[in-house]
């Protein structure tokens, strides 16, 4: 449970003694006092809860009525692989059983129910929000909610497909301070919504944006035409993929080479995780829900992209008011 | 295909903590079916926010087999084999090592990374090493023949500092916890044959050694208050009035003020048994803590002249109460709360002496333990990275190979950044066998000297072997009965009366057969050495210079190893710094392959350049391995 204390317990202080050197005994106190909710029970997403667990948050809410088979636990170690076990039971049931073994102190729990079906009140009980394996309209949606809230809520989005992942961040109106040299300086970011991040023309991006970008939107504007559900889509699809990217770069003027043919095919033919990508884009989340909750550290702004073909992990500014 | 190479390789992994934990996940999901981990830890609780296969429950086992039960849980069919031992044991020879397709290093010291490099290119064996602190981490590829080795490039030795600073004069609170803790805390809780330098000054002292002696030892009847205080005015009164005396050392420097007991704790002193609590209980000799005793439970607090005065007395007097089976043979462990009391009470007192800010226990215990401070999230992604170099090298797949760097604060936007290996170094005495020469009064020296400081200490040999020509001076390890007495009395013979005398111009050939590295010296007498600047009295060249600290000129007196909070560069769990900065500069030359010229052509910083296809590249070195332009 939450001290009510302003001091960390000897327990907390011992088991933490590594991290508190890392971010301090305050940040730890505000990782203690904050809840945080997650949907889709994939891979990465499985990695992120393990770290964020291990940082020693308040409590974990979990959201994922699928129930589990041989695919869910291909790259998720929290699954065990026996049918005994996992045979009826929900991917949220089974990940919050193991959970909660890698930190008592944690209070991880299920909430079940489909994303789109919670109102603007449920959403107000958490610090930090993160969605996956969702929808185009479900990720707005669920974005939508989280800023209507007066408190502010921590939103983001993760996708891993083929051996790429995407992370995006939404922290709205976003202010901390950090130490630079002897002096604190203060910061002030304002973050779009997914909805007004997309909307940014895409020939008003600098020349050098990620490729990734353009086609993870390619596939997702897909999957809502064809009113599928994410990462419902296979290397049959991709006709209809590239005929979609082809009408898309003309809407916005914007050179196909900016989203090649190859990435596409790489995306839509496999739609498992690659689980060394799954370590790392649920690391970095892992990273970024921290530095929010604790107020330490410049959060990314506002996309990050890996490809694990070039090895380079990209932060991209996404926004109206980008140059 | 990707998929057969997994399936059918055998890999090796050497380290299960942080990196080892998230890495044997990561390798079992990704299809690995048999993995081999060497680790010699046992569990402990400060491991538990980040090495997630282990429990509190676990606490006291090995690593390497609760790592590989916990594994088993969610990839119950595939091999895992455990080896609770330390990798520099004989049994991991270059056999050993030639039967796996790669190796993968998540290891915390240097020692133990230069020995696994040496056996990987002995065994011909490509070598993933990677390393973290805090959010900063790399993972590197090292192939024989293709890329540098481990060693090519210069590693940062441990921090040492200069024994008349750690003495007389420091300047840094680590200098006042490197007194506290290997000369304080040695003398009066350690080994007493051990040299000491305690009670060093930089004059010469008419008062005979012996008297000086005797105040450390504390007489059977002594009352053990009498006796703290007594200690307490000799370390932080008498030496430094006695340091006062010698003006030549103060001239440019603040001068220390000496601290007597009865002024800062003389309201307490009037009662001769101290305060009424002082005779708290506790459950057990690994709970005996001044701290509790004293009511203090912040260890974050930073604790004024008078409270580390009161610690001080405190810690002291518990040692000898509660635990005065373990005086005299104590050797400072981070883990022992009152020795890590005593130590940060100690060090303040002398810090506030020379007016060095204190700081709290848990900072103190950080430096003096040399504790690497870790979260899971970058093992985690370095774990991620790790695997997907490792099984492009199962592809062979050498254009594609990367060093990637994870970063703290995005570079060119960005976060993990991919850089292309370099080609081996020319004249790395590791792995493309150049000589070395070393200066050395031959008529002076001794074998066990040049076997202490070279053949260890700097080329990182276990089990040496020493020969001039076809003529073994010594051999470590197991040696025929007839041979040891030989060996041992070569040690203590000067280099020139050596049976087969080493003299300049003499190459001598040092050796590690476990290692199958072989290493030529060339002998060049000298007569003279400066005191200040070599005080060892021994050149090495041709030697990959380590990059070490400026303190680092006179003769080191005691390696705590650690920065202090806020440094720049991190130390790792054993004195090592194991992060090499992608944008540190490197030495340049103006004379590329001059003779004896042991740095490199290299452009003096890394430039990342994005050209159009998006390969992140390195400006300098074009010859031979590294492209311009993807092909």
């Amino acid at each position: 449970m939450d001290g009510d204390g302003e001091e960390l317990t000897a327990q907390e202080t011992a088991l933490y003694d590594r991290q508190i050197r890392v971010w301090g005994a305050d940040a730890q106190r505000r990782l203690s006092k904050a809840h945080v909710l997650v949907y889709g029970m994939k891979g990465t997403i499985a990695e992120f809860c393990k770290n964020i667990v291990l940082a020693g948050v308040g409590s974990l809410t979990l959201i994922d009525d699928r129930i589990a088979s041989e695919e869910a636990f291909s790259s998720n170690f929290l699954i065990p692989p026996d049918e005994n076990v996992y045979g009826g039971k929900t991917l949220a049931q089974l990940c919050c059983d193991s959970l909660k073994d890698f930190n008592p102190m944690v209070r991880v729990s299920v909430q079940k129910g489909d994303l789109s079906s919670f109102d603007v009140e449920f959403f107000n009980n958490f610090d930090v929000v993160v969605v996956s394996s969702c929808s185009l309209p479900a990720k707005k949606l669920a974005n939508e909610k989280c800023r209507k809230i007066s408190k502010r809520v921590a939103f983001y989005t993760v996708d891993c497909r083929d051996s790429c992942g995407e992370i995006f961040v939404d922290l709205q109106d976003y202010k901390y301070s950090k130490k630079k040299l002897e002096e604190t300086i203060e910061c002030h970011l304002r973050y779009p919504s997914f909805e007004e991040a997309l909307s940014v023309p895409w020939k008003e991006l600098p020349r050098k944006t990620s490729k990734l970008y353009f086609a993870m939107r390619v596939i997702e504007k897909f999957e809502e035409a064809e009113g599928r559900s994410a990462g419902e889509v296979s290397v049959a699809d991709l006709p209809g993929v590239l005929k979609l990217k082809k009408e898309l770069c003309a809407e916005q003027s914007l050179n196909e080479s900016h989203v090649p043919d190859t990435l596409l095919e790489r995306l839509v033919t496999s739609t498992l995780e690659f689980p060394p990508v799954c370590a790392i884009i649920g690391g970095i989340l892992g990273q970024e829900v921290i530095k929010a909750i604790s107020g330490k550290g410049d959060p990314l702004k506002n996309f990050f992209f890996f490809d694990a073909f070039d090895g380079k992990g990209i932060i991209e500014n996404i926004s109206n008011s980008n140059a | 295909m990707a998929s057969e190479a997994i399936k059918g390789a055998k890999v090796l992994m050497v380290g299960a903590g942080g990196i080892g934990c998230e890495l044997l996940k990561t390798l079992a999901l990704s299809g690995f079916r048999d993995i081999h981990i060497i680790d010699m830890d046992t569990i402990e609780v400060s491991n538990l926010n980040r090495q997630f296969l282990f429990r509190q429950s676990h606490v006291g086992q090995s690593k390497a087999k609760v790592a590989r039960d916990a594994v088993l849980k969610f990839r119950p069919h595939i091999n895992i084999k455990p080896y609770h031992a330390n990798v520099k044991d004989p049994e991991f020879n270059v056999d050993f090592f030639k039967q796996f397709n790669v190796v993968l290093n998540g290891l915390d010291n240097l020692d133990a990374r230069r020995h696994v490099n040496r056996l990987c290119l002995a065994a011909d064996v490509p070598l993933v090493e990677s390393g973290t602190t805090g959010f900063l981490g790399q993972v590197t590829v090292h192939v024989k023949g293709k890329t540098e080795c481990y060693e090519c490039q210069p590693k940062p030795a441990p921090k040492t500092y200069p024994v008349c600073t750690i003495t007389s004069t420091p300047s840094k609170f680590v200098h006042c916890i490197v007194w506290a803790k290997d000369l304080l805390f040695a003398k009066l809780f350690g080994d007493k044959n051990q040299d000491n330098d305690l009670n060093v000054r930089s004059s010469d002292a008419a008062s005979s050694s012996e008297n000086v002696e005797d105040v450390f030892v504390r007489r059977n009847d002594e009352d053990i208050e009498q006796y703290g205080r007594k200690i307490f005015d000799h370390v932080f009164g008498y030496n430094i009035e006695l340091a006062l005396s010698n003006e030549e050392t103060w001239k440019n420097r603040n001068r220390p003020k000496p601290i007597y007991s009865k002024d800062i704790l003389s309201d307490e002193l009037a009662q001769p048994n101290g305060n009424v609590d002082k005779k708290c209980a506790f459950d057990d000799e690994f709970s005996v803590s001044a701290m509790a005793s004293l009511g203090m439970k912040n260890p974050q607090d930073i604790w004024s002249l008078k409270e580390n005065s009161r610690i001080f007395l405190e810690a002291l007097r518990l040692f000898f109460t509660h635990r005065g089976k373990d005086v005299g043979n104590l050797t400072f462990d981070k883990d022992d709360q009152l020795a890590v009391e005593f130590v940060t009470a100690a060090a303040n007192i002398r810090a506030a002496s020379f007016g060095i800010p204190p700081y709290s226990l848990f900072e103190a215990k950080g430096i003096a333990g040399n504790i690497v401070h870790a979260v899971a999230t970058t093992n985690a992604v370095i774990a991620g990275l790790i695997v997907i170099e490792t099984i492009k090298v199962l592809q062979n797949d050498i254009k594609s190979y990367r060093m990637t760097y994870c970063l703290e604060h995005p570079s060119r936007k960005m976060l993990l950044m991919p850089v292309e290996p370099f080609e081996p170094n020319k004249s790395c005495y590791v792995c493309s066998e150049t000589p070395l020469s070393l200066e050395i009064n031959t008529k002076r020296a001794k074998l066990k000297d040049f076997v202490e400081k070279i053949v260890k200490a700097k080329l990182g040999m276990n089990l040496p072997l020493i020969m001039n020509s076809s003529n073994l001076l010594y051999e470590a390890g197991d040696v025929e009965d007839d041979m040891v007495a030989i060996y041992s009395a070569n040690l203590e013979k000067v280099l020139a009366e050596l049976p087969s005398p080493v003299t300049g111009g003499t190459m001598l050939t040092v050796e590690d057969m476990q290692q199958e590295f072989v290493c030529n010296v060339n002998i060049k007498h000298r007569e003279e050495f400066d005191e200040e600047k070599e005080p060892d009295s021994m050149v090495l060249s041709g030697w990959t210079q380590h990059v070490s600290a400026p303190e680092n000129k006179d003769k080191p007196a005691a390696n705590n190893g650690a920065s202090t909070s806020g440094a720049s560069v991190p130390a790792a769990e054993s004195d090592e710094i194991s992060i090499v900065s992608p944008t540190k500069k490197r030495k340049l030359t103006d004379v590329p392959n001059a003779p004896g010229n042991e740095t490199r052509n290299h452009q003096d910083e890394l430039q990342v350049i994005d050209d159009e296809d998006d390969l992140v590249m390195l400006e300098g070195n074009m010859e031979g391995f590294k492209k311009r332009k993807l092909s």
